[in-house]
């Protein structure tokens, strides 16, 4: 493509050309920190030393909702080796909404409101130190009546967990505990019901689960008295910890420096903070001495993380040939004991994304419970939904003996549809997800006894969101590029390819660092599956804007016009035939020459980046339920989805089975779980199971390319989408193999069996 | 403060000493005192396999030992695994095969899938699954790291 | 004029109106035409919701153009994993 096309397209705004040959992009070369990462050289949160460093820990309540009546420091203070206290009202005072919560889940101020709400932390000399100074912190509790199940705390009479948080939209005479209700859908929905043959209804139940990633939350954190300061975190976005620590410390953002390690995994629970403001506020305690802060596995599953539970009801319209008339559903999801923090909206956006419907309605409630405040986790709010869908989906589907491929291809959104959730969809690929999930020889396999097979789509709408990125070339033709969205799951390669693309020049002349809060304009998180295409589609403008430089001064060498010179194959060439004689000025040459040229040549792009493409999938999967136990086994596993393009398909494919891999566990094994006072009887990875290598088949995968036009190499994103339909089809799966529906995850061997058993 | 215990060993064919408190355990000791970082401890009770290292040869998490007791002991790490240099076999099936997203409980794995292969060259890929069962990874669904595992023994099988 | 889809939950901010019709050429001014009329939805639009122009989410990206025939959908806010 010539320059000024590209700057065309960019400043009108219109669709990118995706339909062309690559060289670089849909390969798989080795991902650029693969060698770090096998030799064990990448530095991770926990990997940072320091001189001069202090460690903590932290103080946690037992109790699932409790006044502070009294907290009494002065034995831990007077402990050896310690350097700082601090507890909830050393913060500032006088935070309002977002921040104040942030800042109450930080260190509790007068109320404890969930089991492991962190009460005041420690710094000492050594981590055994600091463990040892927490024991002799002394809190005295007044217990407050508390309740857990979403239902429970909606209905009248459960105790109030906060007074005057109820949102504007909420209905007069709810329950405090109510603090958000959405409601909308289009349609006739009565005419849609009664236009139906077959119309079901059903109410389904998610247990929360953790995003389970293998490295907890670690910092190490410096801050002066001057309010300057420094931090080393894992993160899946660095100017958002800046940005919240500054807000709950009451600090200039600017002056936090914020460095992302290398991440060990996320999956949206590393998009907010937790504890590492509390790091911050120990070293201003102790001199500005480095604090480090790194969370065990107990404090990360009761205070971390994780998703909402929810109960849900959804009504459906079916006619005898397939076609759907009507959908309603009515969505109950508790996200801990603040507001905003349950998927409500984006669940009911969801719900029924995957159907071209002429009649739809959606209700939701926010409800707070005496629960871990909740953090995104991939897709949120969408499986749920589509467990909730996609299962009474199924249910009809067999009720009338239709095929479920079929009836969803029938009834399946594409080009054109209005969406459940309003908006006209433009380009999508879930038909030819379909289409190929139908045609898999996994579907040829004949199953036999005590095994059934399970169908479910699924939808994510991605995301573009804040993104800069520059780039420099170096003085010998290679290039530099500056990302701000941490690495978590082979972005690094990805960018680089787009870059290597671009410019026309090998992948391994290209290297893509991740880099600190002040190196780069602002960035939001690696979340939204927004990595590959926002910072992708900067990375390309940036390249786009360099060569516009190199064309500059190719032409000036040679002493022609501007628009005279193209760039082509990572050189500057003349643009035709009248342009004159001259040589190709490879990027080699102009970054050996480019001092003489008019100094340093560099590109940067910065946006909220627009032309997001939606991502639809369709799983099918195979299982055997043992009929003595009921425990299910997963026999085989097929992930299809829509990626736009696959920029490295490895990562891609890699991106499909660990999102079918978390929703298995979500399926069957993982949810939390309280005893009678509100204290999770699970906070470790032995009791909170997420899937091992033994439990789980190869998941075989198809990546289809219906690329997207608002990118410039078609890119959709991918991460999350794969979460969604593992919950509905492993539970359509089921009630093939038992003849029992079940509608309450997780799907336990414990529950399995007394459906078998009760019939 | 005072009792800490002196302790000899051999890490990664290195002689070592260092001094630790009682509690500490192996990991502790690996990474704190002897800034070797490759061992990570994602649960500190023996769940999840990062902290994976092998002593005398046996595989073991390093979060469930005590400094203390590697006294004459030859410990083995990640930062042992490529020698002279030159990468174990499955360090480049891993890269070669996208087998590492985040790359945390990359270090474990590779630990445990050597001491696998050092014990049974041609594993079927339900040994291989039973053999991983201990070291969790969230992000890949495990496909990529089996079929890593299977390719390495099969390159070491037609070297050897 | 743009015709502005909301949800329905905001209908008690609009006299039960579900569609309002604005003179806009941007998001972000078609967002501060809908305060000026329904005074009401301040506090939803300043919490922080997505836009959808012509099927594309645009989150939050107040210079977009908006066309008279541009179809726009006011959504609850999406965030990712």
């Amino acid at each position: 493509m010539a320059l000024d096309e590209v700057k065309e397209i960019v400043e009108s705004g219109e669709n990118y050309d995706t339909d062309k040959e690559f060289k670089y992009v849909g390969t798989r070369p080795d991902r650029p920190d693969g060698l770090d990462k096998v030799t064990g050289r990448a530095k991770y949160g926990a990997d940072h030393y320091v001189a001069n460093m202090l460690h903590a820990a932290v103080l946690r309540a037992p109790h699932a909702h409790a006044r502070i009546v009294s907290i009494d420091t002065s034995k831990a203070e007077a402990a050896d080796g310690v350097k700082a206290v601090v507890i909830g009202t050393d913060l500032p005072e006088g935070l309002t909404g977002g921040d104040l919560h942030l800042q109450e889940n930080t260190l509790a101020r007068d109320k404890v409101y969930y089991d492991g709400h962190a009460v005041a932390a420690v710094a000492a000399t050594s981590a055994l130190a600091a463990k040892d100074a927490v024991k002799l912190i002394e809190v005295e509790y007044e217990l407050l009546p508390h309740v857990i199940d979403v239902d429970a705390a909606m209905a009248e009479g459960a105790p109030v967990i906060r007074e005057g948080e109820q949102g504007p939209t909420v209905p007069e005479g709810m329950h405090p505990n109510v603090v958000n209700y959405i409601e909308f859908g289009h349609g006739d929905l009565d005419a849609g019901f009664d236009a139906a043959d077959l119309v079901m209804e059903n109410t389904y139940k998610t247990e929360a689960t953790h995003q389970g990633y293998i490295e907890p939350h670690a910092c190490v954190g410096q801050l002066g008295d001057d309010g300057k300061g420094e931090m080393w975190v894992c993160t899946q976005g660095q100017w958002f910890i800046r940005k919240m620590c500054a807000a709950v410390l009451g600090l200039e953002a600017s002056n936090l420096r914020v460095t992302p390690s290398e991440i060990g995994g996320g999956f949206g629970g590393k998009t907010t903070i937790f504890s590492e403001a509390i790091s911050l506020a120990l070293s201003r305690k102790a001199g500005g001495r480095p604090v480090k802060l790194v969370m065990t596995r107990s404090e990360v599953l009761r205070a971390t993380g994780p998703t909402a539970s929810t109960s849900m009801d959804v009504k459906i319209g079916m006619k005898n040939d397939g076609t759907m008339t009507a959908g309603k559903v009515v969505f109950r999801m508790q996200g801990g004991a603040w507001p905003d923090m349950a998927p409500t909206g984006m669940a009911l956006n969801c719900a029924f994304a995957s159907y071209d419907l002429p009649a739809v309605y959606h209700e939701g409630y926010d409800v707070l419970a005496n629960r871990p405040k909740a953090a995104a986790y991939r897709a949120p709010g969408s499986p749920m939904a589509a467990f909730a869908v996609e299962s009474l989906v199924d249910e009809m589907t067999r009720k009338l003996g239709l095929d479920p491929i079929e009836v969803r291809i029938k009834n399946g959104a594409k080009e054109g549809t209005k969406s459940s959730y309003g908006p006209t969809y433009k380009k999508i690929g879930l038909l030819e997800c379909l289409e190929a999930a139908k045609a898999h020889p996994n579907l040829a396999e004949k199953l036999g006894p005590n095994q059934g097979r399970g169908v479910a789509a699924g939808f994510w709408f991605n995301h573009g969101g804040e993104t800069s990125v520059s780039m420099s070339l170096g003085n010998d033709g290679t290039v530099t590029v500056s990302a701000g969205t941490p690495d978590i799951g082979g972005s690094r390669a990805s960018v680089a390819l787009m870059v290597a693309e671009t410019l026309g020049i090998p992948y391994d002349h290209v290297r893509v660092n991740i880099v600190e809060t002040g190196a780069l304009g602002f960035n939001e998180p690696s979340h939204g599956s927004r990595a590959t295409f926002a910072t992708g589609k900067a990375a390309v403008e940036a390249c786009n804007q360099a060569i516009g430089e190199m064309c500059r001064r190719a032409a000036k060498r040679w002493g022609i016009d501007e628009d005279a010179v193209e760039w082509k194959d990572g050189a500057v060439h003349p643009a035709g035939p009248n342009a004159g004689e001259f040589p190709p000025m490879t990027i080699k040459k102009i970054g050996q020459t480019m001092g003489r040229s008019g100094g340093p040549i560099s590109g940067h792009h910065e946006t909220t980046a627009g032309g997001v493409g939606e991502s639809f999938g369709a799983h099918v999967v195979d299982v055997e339920v043992d009929p003595e136990t009921g425990k299910t086994t997963i026999l085989r596993y097929l992930v299809v989805q829509d990626a736009g393009r696959a920029i490295h398909p490895s990562y891609v494919e890699g991106q499909y089975q660990g999102g079918a891999a978390q929703g298995i566990g979500w399926a069957l094994n993982e949810e939390y779980v309280y005893d009678d006072m509100g204290r999770l009887q699970n906070p470790i990875f032995l009791d909170y199971r997420v899937p091992v290598a033994s439990d789980l088949p190869m998941i075989d995968t198809v990546i289809i390319e219906v690329p997207n036009p608002g990118h410039p190499y078609g890119v959709r994103g991918v991460g999350e989408t794969g979460i969604t339909p593992p919950l509905p089809a492993i539970a359509n799966a089921i009630a093939d193999a038992t003849g029992r529906r079940l509608r309450h995850l997780p799907m336990t061997p414990a529950k399995v069996l007394k459906a078998i058993k009760n019939g | 403060m005072s009792n800490k215990i002196h302790v000899s060993t051999k890490v990664n064919g290195d002689a070592v000493e260092f001094l630790c408190d009682p509690r500490e355990t192996l990991l502790d000791v690996l990474r704190d005192r002897l800034n070797l970082t490759g061992a990570k401890e994602g649960c500190g009770t023996g769940d999840c396999g990062a902290c994976s290292v092998t002593v005398d040869g046996r595989l073991i998490c390093s979060c469930l030992m005590l400094g203390a007791e590697a006294e004459g002991k030859e410990i083995g790490t990640i930062e042992g695994v490529a020698e002279g240099g030159e990468l174990h076999p499955l360090q480049r099936k891993f890269i070669e095969h996208a087998a590492l997203q985040c790359g945390v409980c990359t270090p474990g794995i590779l630990v445990a899938a050597k001491n696998l292969l050092e014990k049974n060259p041609d594993p079927t890929e339900e040994q291989v699954r039973y053999w991983l069962a201990g070291n969790l990874c969230r992000c890949t669904g495990y496909d990529k790291i089996i079929r890593a595992v299977l390719d390495a023994a099969e390159e070491m099988r037609g070297a050897a | 004029m743009v015709e502005v889809n909301l949800w329905s939950g905001l209908r008690r901010f609009t006299d039960g109106e579900l569609v309002v019709h604005v003179e806009a050429d941007t998001v972000g001014k078609m967002l501060d035409a809908l305060i000026a009329a329904h005074p009401d939805l301040a506090p939803v639009i300043e919490a922080g919701l997505s836009v959808a122009v012509d099927g594309e989410v645009i989150t939050d990206a107040h210079h977009t153009p908006i066309r008279p025939d541009s179809e726009i959908f006011l959504l609850q806010q999406l965030k990712g994993g």
